[in-house]
């Protein structure tokens, strides 16, 4: 028997039981839409804060104390800085321009203007933030050198902060109070937008003096340094770390670069994915097993049918690799249908959630291979044992 | 292959008996107790032959056709199917054979019953890799042959049981085997169908050449049969064919020296007489 005929009498066979088919396909179809799903929304996820970081330039070098490994950037060392605003003369000497550096504290605080209040990220830093993150002034100004020297109240707001605190009026030159302290507003950062649905705007930049006094901190917790190109980058990290070694004997110093971050990010992502992925998957086994109980359920109803077909001259490869096509027509149909659904939801996902989705263009051909492979790990069991059916005892049964 | 030629002579090139058994036994474990189904049965179903079986119920009657059919191997003994030796042969090969040599009638009709009767009957050549288009010409002329010109696309519930046996006679004869073996072909039908089932099997013998083996309850049919065999305990009790050879041993015919022997064909016309 010829691989099509046996592919029409396989059709035949499953469109003769459509109901069971389709109940049959359907932990297929469950398993491959969802592993599509989370395989986009990691991909999706990727994609966003990839692009993220890369808006931070890559030319940003993170200066932080303690011995950092790259599997867990930014965290942990904070506590035990001893870096000081003037370190950032230092750095500013490695690099051959003071305004390529930039210092920062970061804290959360209430924030309120007449009645409206908001609880925000407060950064402490210097003029120099908007050139070294890139980060343009939409209205107003950010504050200068001389209200970080003389510790001014002055406060430059995040432009959601913006929109919650005033509403669309110009803050320019209105007073907040952050954590009970009265500060006049000087400018309103460009919009940056948002992550996971959580916006990065929601903030408050004033100066690092003031927020040292504000938080009772003495103490910097990272500097960001701004290198001339990102060529620049591997050279500038090893300058620094010695440069602020030499400041501090006996203190270990890291460079976070945003290749490193992105490394990081995708590390995680993908374990996280391939978690999530691998969780799905076990609704495709599911599927899968489903898939070999009905083929048995079917191999024993039709063992007349399959009697007689041996009578009439079958081989035992002709039976086998009629339900072994039963089979694999079974999941790879349902894994098609799971493509389709796995794919819609995840537009679906991408247009109506925060969570963003992208369809990449391998997962729904891996998708329909592992669903014929399913159908073939799991086929080949009821189809030996179809194919081994003595036609004598096979044609008696009732 | 071209539509049905009037001699069945062109299977494998041998001369031999279409079928030769010699002290064939068949035995069930069931685990512990053996059941000896056929305790050494020698048989030979020649070239254009008509033979009727009979024999009390669960006398080894069924058992004997599954042996000749090929769709068993016999315990011990020779079976040779169109000259070849079922015990050397793997169960491809086996499958192969019963394809190619022998058409098998069964009693309950055995049709698929979501196909129709062409998808039916042409069954047996898609085993044997035949193009669907051609196995359709062959499964039409095979069922014009048995008067069902007319019932080509029906499918078995719309049929009546002597129409659908009717049917399972042109699968039996559509790969153009040297024998048509039949298990109680009538038992499931009622007087005049069975009667119209039986006229076809003698015409077929008798217009094509094809060997007929039956198994029956009915005196009737058996009597016209031209040869009788009677089937006890496993064993053959009675085979007219022997008794009308002068100087046969009976009941013990040794491979190439029974009926097989030149001049032979004549054994099926004495035994005829009887009818
Ligand atoms: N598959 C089998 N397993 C065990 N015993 C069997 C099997 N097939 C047939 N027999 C036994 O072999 C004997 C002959 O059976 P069978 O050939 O069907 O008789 P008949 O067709 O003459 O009625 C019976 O005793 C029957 O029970
Ligand atoms: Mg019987």
């Amino acid at each position: 028997m010829k691989g099509f005929e046996a592919f029409r009498v396989a059709f035949d066979a499953l469109r003769g039981n459509r109901l069971r088919s389709l109940l049959t396909m359907l932990g297929i179809i469950i398993g491959i839409a969802a592993v599509i799903v989370v395989v986009s929304i990691g991909a999706g996820a990727r994609d966003q804060i990839e692009s993220q970081v890369e808006g931070l330039g890559s030319n940003l070098v993170l200066v932080v104390p303690g011995q950092l490994d790259t599997a867990n950037p930014g965290q942990g060392a904070a506590a035990a800085s001893p870096l000081q605003v003037s370190d950032g003369r230092v750095l500013g000497d490695v690099v051959g321009d003071d305004a390529a550096v930039t210092a920062r504290i970061s804290s959360a605080a209430e924030v309120r203007a007449g009645s409206r209040e908001s609880y925000v990220t407060v950064q402490g830093s210097d003029q120099n933030l908007p050139y070294v993150f890139t980060r343009p002034v939409a209205e107003g100004e950010f504050f200068t050198q001389g209200d970080v020297d003389t510790r001014q109240r002055v406060a430059v707001l995040g432009s959601v902060t913006s929109q919650v605190l005033f509403a669309g009026a110009d803050p320019v030159g209105r007073q907040i109070t952050l954590a009970g302290t009265r500060f006049r507003v000087v400018g309103v950062l460009a919009e940056q937008g948002e992550s996971f649905g959580v916006s990065q705007d929601n903030e408050v930049h004033i100066p690092i003096t003031t927020a040292q006094r504000l938080f009772g901190i003495d103490r910097v917790d990272a500097f960001a340094v701004k290198a001339p190109s990102a060529a620049d980058v591997p050279a500038l990290s090893r300058g620094l770390r010695q440069a602020l070694r030499e400041e501090y004997p006996d203190q270990e110093f890291s460079a976070v670069t945003q290749t490193q971050i992105l490394g990081v990010i995708g590390d995680i992502l993908g374990l996280l994915t391939a978690v999530l992925a691998s969780i799905a998957g076990i609704s495709l086994l599911v599927g899968g097993v489903g898939v070999s109980n009905i083929m048995l359920v079917s191999v024993r109803e039709r063992t007349k049918e399959i009697g007689l077909r041996k009578a009439l001259g079958a081989r035992q490869r002709d039976v086998l690799t009629q339900f072994l096509v039963e089979a694999v027509l079974l999941t790879s149909v349902g894994g098609v249908i799971g493509i389709v659904v796995g794919v819609g939801g995840s537009l679906l996902v991408n247009g109506l959630s925060p969570l963003p989705a992208k369809v990449e263009w391998w997962s729904p051909v891996v998708a329909f291979v592992v669903s014929a492979a399913v159908g073939i790990f799991f086929g080949v069991f009821p189809a030996r044992r179809a194919g081994r059916l003595d036609p004598v005892v096979a044609l008696r049964t009732d | 292959m071209t539509a049905p030629a009037p001699s069945g002579v062109d299977g494998p090139a041998t001369s031999g008996p279409a079928i030769e058994a010699v002290d064939v036994t068949r035995s069930y474990d069931l685990g512990g107790t053996v059941v000896d189904a056929l305790q050494g049965v020698s048989f030979v179903v020649e070239e254009g032959e008509y033979a009727a079986i009979v024999g009390p119920s669960g006398s080894g009657k069924s058992t004997l056709m599954h042996l000749l059919g090929c769709l068993d191997r016999p315990t011990s003994g020779v079976l040779r199917v169109g000259g070849r030796d079922v015990l050397e042969l793997d169960d491809s090969e086996l499958a192969d054979l019963r394809n190619r040599e022998v058409g098998f009638v069964f009693q309950s009709f055995q049709l698929l019953p979501r196909s129709t009767a062409l998808d039916n009957v042409g069954l047996p050549l898609l085993y044997r890799g035949t193009k669907r288009a051609e196995r359709r010409e062959l499964a039409e002329a095979s069922l014009r042959a048995v008067g069902l010109g007319h019932r080509l696309t029906h499918r078995p519930n719309q049929m009546s049981g002597g129409e659908q046996q009717r049917v399972a006679i042109a699968r039996a004869l559509v790969g153009r085997p040297r024998i048509l073996l039949a298990d109680e072909p009538t038992g499931n039908l009622d007087t005049r169908n069975g009667a119209e089932v039986m006229r076809i099997l003698e015409e077929l013998n008798a217009e094509q050449g094809v060997a007929v083996v039956l198994v029956t309850h009915d005196d009737e049919v058996a009597g016209r049969a031209r040869r009788q065999v009677r089937v006890r305990d496993g064993r053959v009790e009675r085979d007219t064919a022997l008794e009308a050879r002068p100087a046969g041993p009976a009941g013990d015919a040794p491979a190439g020296a029974g009926p097989a022997a030149a001049g032979e064909p004549g054994a099926r016309h004495v035994a005829g007489q009887q009818a």
